[in-house]
């Protein structure tokens, strides 16, 4: 079953194109990593999935929900973890899983048995009463994907959320991602980290809002002959700038 | 609309305004300060109008004519010259605004039955404060003259020396006090200017911290966000109307004459409205330092302006009479003078009340229309 499927989807901001006539189709329970250097679109990408950004043109559907005609009742179905810290600072961990499972009305017999799985799963357990702006880097990413996880999403959508996190922080964080897989969530992850690219099913290469590469890191890796996923990509965005490069020193 | 979004929003907002010390302060000093700030200073009452003396009479008749001034609360006399440089010195500094010069003559004039010369140097460059002072001149004066006659004519004929008896009878503030009449004003000043200040941050706040993004990818409603960050606000203002009120009793000796619950009531109308509209300005500026000068500018400076707070509306130009009416404090400010010191009730008041309803009416709608769950 198709979790996330777009068709030309494409979003400009004044002339600078964001994301260009992006189509992928990711199953229902994959882990599908989205991949490219700083400006690339993967955070654009991530807004037009989760309803929260209009797109120019093209098409997209999460869950089988239209981005943009179902935008309101997409969000019962979707997690969502902004690349920028996004919860409550001057709140504690427990006060701000307690809002957002209050803003995605989970029932209060089942609350009680899932923040005390997420807590656990999270290690956030002894931290409960702390207020999360005095919360670790890695400590505020597992909050944020608690808080992400409260409604039980069927997709699952994390912007760069192991970004400037410690390496033991960083594999809890995907523990707890191997955790969701079994329950069918669907995650789409976007990273700068290729050892966490390894780790997808399926990575999106995308520079300058294209989809450069949607493959498995091992058929990438072969078709390149390269031994690691970043030697890879390197070779692929370079080649991609020798044909864009004479294109852009023609004088406008 | 989902209760339990509305609760939880609600609750997370005052959370965050407990543990804000900036917002705390804002919401609780600003009320006490603005209170005594404008409450003592913006003073209308002209009382010890400063005056220098120049007598050049030096009679008794002349001195009996200065006492007169002497005990009139509206006079202190402040100095004694004997020539107009000093007088206009006095003037030109500022420290004296009334010079009185009486004639070598005066006494002479006096007793010949002949009107005596009096001369004043009135300081007019504040005209308000000038015409009230020569007022109080001619009031002294008039009383000297009464007086003057009833000795003169005691007897001996039946000289009515003032043909028509003034017996005015002042109601509402019956001493003219303007504390009275500025203390209950400002607490509509105080009500608008806090109420857009504190929520014209809210909003702005979460899209500047990045809380917003994440909120607007979850299925709460506009509606739901915007009663939800309305409620802790709102419960800020009413703390601030029972602050302003026991301040306005205790410490101004202004007590409500009418109906304290109808006062409560409309006050809470108004509220609404100031609140979205603070609401209304955070969601479309999403910058806190854009939005809390917006609100400042459509709040502080119409209320003090254009409501009637000070500036009697009927004495404006007729394009600023009309812009008037679309300033809300212009309606509340009837509402609160009427119950506080006509102690008037919701029979003559209802036209006001049902402006500030469409006003609310309009803010509320107004927000939640504009407010997107998108980030750009």
């Amino acid at each position: 079953m198709i979790s996330i499927k777009t068709s030309n989807l494409t979003r400009t901001f004044g002339s600078n194109t964001a994301v260009d006539k992006l189509t992928i189709e990711i199953g229902e329970g994959e882990i599908f990593g989205l991949v490219g250097p700083d400006g690339a679109g993967k955070t654009t990408t991530m807004r037009l999935l989760t309803g929260i950004l209009d797109p120019s043109g093209g098409e997209a559907w999460v869950h089988g929900k239209h981005v943009v005609k179902d935008s309101e009742s997409l969000k019962d179905d979707i997690g969502y973890m902004s690349q920028r810290f996004g919860l409550y600072e001057d709140l504690t961990v427990i006060e701000n899983i307690n809002f957002y499972a209050d803003i995605y009305g989970v029932p209060r017999g089942e609350r009680k048995g899932r923040i005390d799985k997420l807590l656990g799963f999270s290690g956030l357990a002894p931290f409960a009463k702390r207020y999360a702006g005095k919360l670790s880097g890695g400590m505020k990413q597992k909050l944020g994907l608690a808080c992400a996880l409260i409604h039980t999403p069927k997709v699952l959508f994390l912007d760069e959320p192991t970004n400037g996190v410690d390496p033991v922080s960083r594999r809890d964080f995907w523990g707890i991602l191997y955790e969701m897989l079994k329950e069918k969530v669907t995650i789409l992850i976007s990273t700068s980290y290729l050892d966490e690219a390894e780790r997808c099913r399926r990575v999106g290469l995308i520079d300058k809002g294209r989809l450069l590469r949607c493959d498995t890191p091992a058929a990438i890796k072969a078709e390149q002959g390269a031994k690691t996923l970043e030697e890879a990509f390197i070779r692929i965005i370079t080649q991609q700038g020798q044909i864009t490069n004479p294109l852009s020193q023609i004088p406008t | 609309m989902n209760l339990v979004r509305i609760r939880a929003l609600a609750k997370k907002e005052f959370l965050q305004i407990l543990r804000d010390p900036r917002s705390l302060i804002l919401s609780l000093a600003i009320p006490v300060l603005l209170l005594v700030l404008f409450g003592y200073a913006l003073t209308l009452d002209v009382d010890n109008v400063p005056m220098v003396i120049w007598d050049q009479d030096n009679s008794q008749t002349a001195k009996h004519f200065i006492l007169d001034f002497h005990n009139s609360r509206y006079f202190k006399i402040i100095g004694y010259y004997d020539t107009y440089q000093d007088l206009v010195w006095k003037i030109d500094t500022g420290e004296a605004m009334i010079a009185m010069v009486l004639p070598k003559d005066f006494s002479r004039y006096l007793g010949s039955g002949q009107p005596a010369p009096a001369q004043f140097l009135i300081d007019g460059s504040d005209s308000n404060t000038a015409t009230i002072a020569r007022g109080y001149i001619s009031s002294v004066i008039a009383n000297y003259n009464q007086h003057f006659f009833a000795h003169a004519v005691a007897g001996v004929t039946i000289v009515n020396p003032q043909p028509v008896s003034f017996k005015p009878r002042p109601w509402f503030n019956p001493n003219f006090e303007s504390m009275i009449f500025i203390v209950p004003g400002l607490i509509v000043v105080i009500i608008m200017t806090i109420a857009a200040l504190l929520t014209s941050l809210t909003v702005a706040r979460e899209w500047e911290r990045g809380t917003m993004e994440q909120l607007v990818a979850t299925p709460v409603r506009p509606n739901e966000l915007v009663v939800g960050k309305f409620l802790p606000y709102f419960c800020i203002g009413l703390f601030d109307l029972i602050l302003s009120v026991i301040m306005a009793k205790f410490v101004f000796s202004v007590p409500v004459q009418g109906s304290v619950a109808l006062l409560f009531a409309l006050s809470s109308l108004f509220l609404c409205g100031a609140l979205m509209m603070g609401i209304l300005i955070s969601i479309i500026s999403r910058n806190q330092l854009l939005a809390s000068q917006f609100a400042i500018l459509a709040t502080f400076m119409p209320t003090v302006l254009l409501s009637g707070f000070r500036y009697p509306i009927w004495n404006m130009p007729a394009a600023v009479q009309a812009v008037t009416y679309l300033v809300p404090a212009r309606y509340f400010i009837v509402i609160v003078r009427g119950i506080y010191l006509k102690g008037v009730g919701i029979r003559d008041l209802w036209q006001q009340a049902l402006f500030l309803a469409l006003f609310a009416a309009a803010m509320i709608f107004l927000a939640i229309r504009k407010f997107k769950k998108k980030v750009a």
